[in-house]
């Protein structure tokens, strides 16, 4: 069973009076209780997948085909537009930068209940204790005193679980990662990233979660995508299939460029620059790019083609 | 040639904090000690607030120091450096998105130090600014191109050649790829190393990635709540970690051979 279903999703952004693909008819799903990564460059798209599910696309970028559905609801008109009413409280998001996402002059208690008192009719002392047991089910302590303080008097690791406190403070049964570790310690990531499994258990909530870092999503995620230019290139439903035998030049640079902790040290491989931006897309189709076989889809042909196109270092 | 670059000793740093009855002293450095060789890269590794930063900062002279003594090259280091002093060690900031300045071209942005400096005549900038951008590997169109619009891969490279241009001995390098996307971050990682062999220049990589300390220096100094924990080569600090904190340190780090083995 799919909580969450994307099928030949396309998205065109307006840049000039013309249409751009940005992204180019994407398919994934994400299983009950499952989480799936969604790796790639800037660029690539992978963000604004999430917003398109969201329906937080800028007013230049709409859907222009294809169908979302949430536990079997359509999430799209006709016209591509988005139905905010069907989302209800089903699907949460949590956003990379917590010192950006949070608002600065609100107590974070408030912040984390905002959502649910929206949705449900409670009083602020109500409001305040739902808001104490949140930050202690994603490990605040002394939440008591905390649940007043403003999110200048936490640190990085701390806001970051007081989003996800009000993400999941609606019970949602599928949260939206956007980057959540990657302005954060490599400590505290991995203290994330335990909170993130804890809540996959206990409250069988299922992850969307979007990095460009796959060593993250080794650690978290059973199944895979990997986007590159706004298509998906290679996906499967484990993850350890493409790590072990990635198909893939794209995929197999983005394992190569990951330091290991372990095992021999070689030389990295390193890509000088980001996807190509959608007016330069357009106008080039895709250097080296082909169909390959299994369905997943387009992708740079090989190693060489792909450093070409994007001057390797 | 196995000479000391550079070395610090027992360096001290305290911070007021608060005012009136809440006011209170936060001790950032206590007693930091480290040595960086000719043409090493050496690693200083830990979390955010534990004095990484400050270090650099004391190293290239942003911020002053109570106790302790800085060597570069045999000589003290005078508390009021000269310009001199300031042209031998350089530095490479983390954020490309704000430590280059959005209205100055790439041109600008490495012929001010060279004017700053007066190292070279003024016939001398514009040959000088394209030999440091192939240095980086950029291409010399972007000369006359601003921060705006060019990817953080790129404004890093800018950066590096900006510390590269006063031709230092001594580069600091204070969570340079920790911005960065991680196949940008590999790239960023081995210019670093190339630079290393190409220039014999000696770095100091600060970091809080273990594995991109592994990577890329060979001596690692692990630092918590303003004390050097541990202090040794990379691969003996890998193999076997002393410090409860380091061993923390590199489990956090995400293992990817892990599930390759697995799936295999």
């Amino acid at each position: 069973m799919n909580i969450l279903e994307v099928e030949d999703l396309h998205v065109v952004a307006r840049i000039g009076g013309r249409d751009y693909t940005a992204i180019d008819h994407i398919s994934f799903s994400v299983a009950k209780g499952h989480a799936r990564g969604l790796v790639g460059e800037s660029g690539s798209g992978k963000s604004l997948t999430l917003r398109a599910i969201m329906g937080l696309l800028p007013s230049n970028v709409r859907v222009a085909s294809g169908s979302i559905r949430f536990d079997g609801k359509e999430l799209l008109n006709d016209k591509g537009v988005h139905l905010k009413n069907v989302l209800g409280s089903g699907i949460s998001m949590v956003f990379q930068e917590p010192s950006v996402a949070l608002n600065p002059v609100m107590k974070i208690g408030k912040q984390i209940t905002d959502s649910l008192m929206e949705h449900e009719n409670l009083n602020r002392k109500q409001g305040r204790e739902i808001a104490i047991d949140l930050m202690n089910q994603v490990g605040i302590k002394n939440p008591e005193k905390r649940v007043d303080d403003y999110p200048f008097q936490l640190s990085g690791g701390m806001k970051q679980r007081v989003m996800i406190a009000a993400a999941i403070a609606c019970r949602p049964e599928l949260i939206l990662c956007d980057e959540p570790t990657t302005a954060l310690d490599v400590t505290i990531q991995a203290q994330i990233i335990e909170l993130f499994k804890t809540l996959r258990s206990d409250l069988k909530v299922s992850l969307l979660y979007v990095t460009h870092d796959i060593g993250v999503v080794a650690q978290l995620c059973d199944a895979i995508s990997v986007m590159y230019s706004g298509r998906i290139v290679e996906q499967a439903d484990s993850i350890g299939k493409v790590f072990a035998r990635p198909q893939h030049a794209y995929t197999k640079a983005l394992l190569s460029a990951v330091p290991r902790i372990d095992g021999p040290i070689q030389r990295l491989k390193g890509m000088n620059s980001t996807s190509p931006s959608l007016t330069q897309r357009a106008e080039s189709v895709a250097p080296g790019m082909i169909t390959v076989e299994d369905g997943w889809e387009i992708a740079p042909t090989d190693d060489e083609s792909l450093h070409k196109s994007w001057s390797e270092n | 040639m196995t000479e000391k670059i550079f070395q610090a000793s027992d360096i001290e740093v305290t911070f007021k904090v608060g005012k009136g009855r809440n006011r209170s002293l936060v001790h950032a450095l206590k007693g930091v000690s480290l040595d960086v060789n000719h043409g090493e890269i050496v690693g200083l590794v830990g979390e955010s607030g534990s004095g990484k930063s400050t270090m650099a900062r004391v190293i290239v002279g942003l911020q002053s120091y109570s106790a302790g003594s800085l060597t570069y090259a045999g000589s003290p280091v005078p508390e009021h450096r000269t310009l001199e002093d300031r042209r031998k060690i350089q530095m490479v900031f983390q954020d490309p998105y704000s430590s280059l300045d959005p209205r100055m071209t790439v041109r600008q942005t490495i012929t001010e130090l060279l004017k700053a400096h007066a190292i070279v005549t003024p016939q001398e900038y514009l040959p000088r600014c394209k030999e440091l951008l192939s240095l980086v590997k950029l291409p010399e169109s972007l000369l006359e191109n601003r921060p705006y619009g060019m990817s953080g891969g790129q404004r890093q490279r800018v950066a590096i050649a900006r510390a590269l241009s006063l031709n230092p001995q001594f580069l600091i390098a204070d969570e340079a790829v920790s911005a960065l996307d991680v196949s940008v971050q590999a790239s960023i990682i081995n210019l670093l190393a190339d630079l290393r062999e190409t220039l014999n220049l000696s770095i100091l990589f600060i970091s809080h990635d273990l594995a991109i300390v592994r990577q890329l220096c060979d001596r690692v100094s692990v630092i918590n709540q303003g004390e050097i924990v541990e202090s040794s080569p990379t691969l003996a600090l890998f193999d076997n970690p002393q410090n409860a904190y380091t061993q923390q340190l590199i489990s956090a780090v995400p293992k990817l051979d892990a599930i390759v083995r697995n799936a295999n």
